[in-house]
């Protein structure tokens, strides 16, 4: 418990410290920046341009629309589209570990699978995500599941489970590959088959491997959702917030900076469940054989 | 089918006849012809790439003669590895980590879904014979090399098999705890009433383990000689470690030392 205490002491002072440096160079670069020669080498530190942090903080509990006492507060706004994202990228994440599991199985059950499709695999993630989003858009519209009508928030779940999906399969790949030959050769004198071997053997000795994927794939599917739900247009997540807000920066920009706090901290609760997942497999945690 | 045959065979725990083994090129084995009685100990020694792991192997239906029968105790080797007649350890431990001692001890049976009260009652019984009762809730990473090996053993042991098969399983320890390891490994022997075939590459410990000591020469790998070994009293009820450690230094022991010594230069001529 120690190491736990620690931990949430060492991420607090972290984001202590960047707040004060915030601040500091708020206090010490003057308002318009530093140019030399011509070039803006540090940028301007003005209100307009980097508000306080409290000004921030204050902006979450004033309505969204200046005046109208009626609308939601910038915080439930930010909180509730934040929480419509992290559901997304969730959604993803399991689709895309689920895929990459089963990529890793058939390319561990047939090698020549893992050459077949493991250069694809590496290619798929070169392409960049802003031309794909409208694609599965495109397609997502034109079809319909067992008469379910596609809707543009499961555009954003694939999206983001094409981001999520390489890192499990190349970890998942080689921690399912992982075992030494004296335990994989250990199954087979006890005549246990290949399925027996994948549930006693591999994939226990996997979840060291995976878990640290699985945080990756984390991360990548909370960019894909914001990223997704920007270029795809689709409302009610913070991607489309973010923009929402910085539409109405030019004047007050703490707004803004509302949300983005919403998505860092959208981010951090991903890791922390992805934590959560790791502490419920502790077991698994040690050396592998 | 002649059941002289077969029944001449199923009195065996062992029985190699006229076995080939070829990797590409290479002749690993050659021509071997070795049985081994129920309960025997038989070790085999040999240099490095004389095919005493790969005879080993063969036994245990990891590899397949390229010619010539296996039959472990009087059924073909592949049929023995399915009904899991016999127990294996090697050189490494290979202890599931995430599994705790007596988890490990219970894998066998597990993975062939005997039930959780019988698997409890026999982990408790192999690991109270290898001397690790109190150990059943540790994790392997907790327990020494010599504890390791003694834990691979009681789980190769696990589904009662009538041969237990050792490649170098005290190769990795130091020379202290490798005789006290023999020791238990006699009792636990003698007790189990299992045959066992030991992969070695050194000369005492062949001999004071073994009925007898099957020294084997490579290119190709075959058996040139088969040495007794000194080993006392097998029919005596209790062999105490001391009792292993008088061994070491009678007569007999040395001469059988020198026999093999004798028997292993000859072959690299």
């Amino acid at each position: 418990m120690g190491g736990r205490t620690r931990s949430v002491v060492t991420t607090v002072s972290a984001f202590a410290l960047l707040v004060l440096l915030w601040e500091l160079v708020k206090l010490v670069v003057p308002d318009d920046g530093v140019v030399v020669g011509g070039v803006r080498i540090l940028p301007r530190t003005d209100d307009a341009s980097m508000p306080h942090v409290w000004t921030v903080i204050a902006k979450l509990g004033q309505p969204e629309v200046a005046g109208a006492a009626d609308v939601r507060t910038v915080g439930a706004a930010v909180a509730q589209s934040a929480l419509y994202t992290l559901g997304l990228a969730l959604g993803g994440l399991v689709l895309g570990g689920v895929l990459g599991v089963v990529l890793a199985l058939v390319m561990l059950r047939f090698r020549l699978a893992e050459r077949a499709m493991l250069p694809y695999i590496v290619a798929s993630q070169t392409v960049p995500l802003i031309a794909i989003a409208p694609l599965v858009a495109g397609w997502g519209g034109k079809i319909a599941i067992m008469g379910w009508a596609w809707q543009p928030w499961a555009s954003v779940m694939v999206i983001a489970s094409y981001l999520a999906f390489f890192p499990i399969a190349v970890g998942a790949l080689r921690g399912l590959a992982g075992p030494n030959r004296a335990s994989v050769e250990l199954f087979t004198s006890l005549a246990a088959g290949w399925w027996t071997t994948l549930r006693r053997l591999r994939l226990p000795a996997a979840v060291p491997a995976i878990i640290p994927a699985v945080r990756l794939a984390a991360a990548a599917a909370v960019v894909g959702a914001i990223v997704a739900e920007i270029s795809t247009g689709t409302r009610g997540g913070i991607g489309r917030l973010i923009i929402e807000y910085a539409q109405t920066a030019t004047g007050d920009p703490s707004q803004l900076y509302a949300a983005i706090l919403g998505a860092a901290v959208l981010g951090l609760v991903a890791a922390a469940l992805v934590s959560l997942l790791d502490r419920a497999l502790w077991r698994y945690r040690g050396a592998v054989g | 089918m002649s059941e002289l045959a077969s029944a001449k065979s199923a009195r065996s725990a062992v029985e190699l006849d006229g076995v080939d083994k070829r990797f590409g090129d290479v002749q690993a084995l050659s021509g071997i012809e070795l049985t081994l009685d129920d309960g025997e100990f038989v070790s085999l020694i040999g240099p490095s790439g004389c095919g005493k792991s790969t005879l080993l192997r063969v036994v245990a239906d990891l590899e397949q003669p390229t010619a010539g029968t296996v039959q472990v105790g009087g059924k073909p080797a592949r049929q023995a590895r399915l009904d899991q007649d016999y127990g294996i350890a090697f050189q490494q431990s290979g202890l599931l980590e995430w599994r705790t001692v007596a988890e490990n001890v219970e894998l066998p049976l597990h993975v062939h879904g005997v039930g959780k009260a019988e698997r409890r009652a026999r982990a408790a019984e192999l690991l109270e014979l290898v001397g690790l009762a109190d150990f059943a809730g540790s994790r392997p990473a907790q327990l020494s090399g010599g504890m390791q090996q003694r834990v691979a053993i009681a789980r190769a042991l696990a589904p009662q098999p009538k041969l237990l098969l050792m490649d170098e399983p005290f190769g990795a320890l130091d020379e202290m705890t490798r005789e006290r390891m023999q020791a238990e490994l006699l009792r636990i022997a003698r007790e189990s009433g299992a045959a066992v075939l030991f992969v070695t590459h050194s000369i005492p410990e062949a001999v004071v383990l073994s009925d007898r000591v099957v020294v084997m020469t490579p290119r190709p790998g075959r058996i040139t000689e088969i040495v007794d070994g000194r080993r006392p009293g097998r029919d005596a009820a209790e062999l105490e470690p001391d009792d292993v450690e008088d061994v070491r230094e009678t007569a007999a022991f040395f001469a059988a030392v020198t026999a093999v010594r004798e028997a292993l230069r000859k072959g690299h001529q």
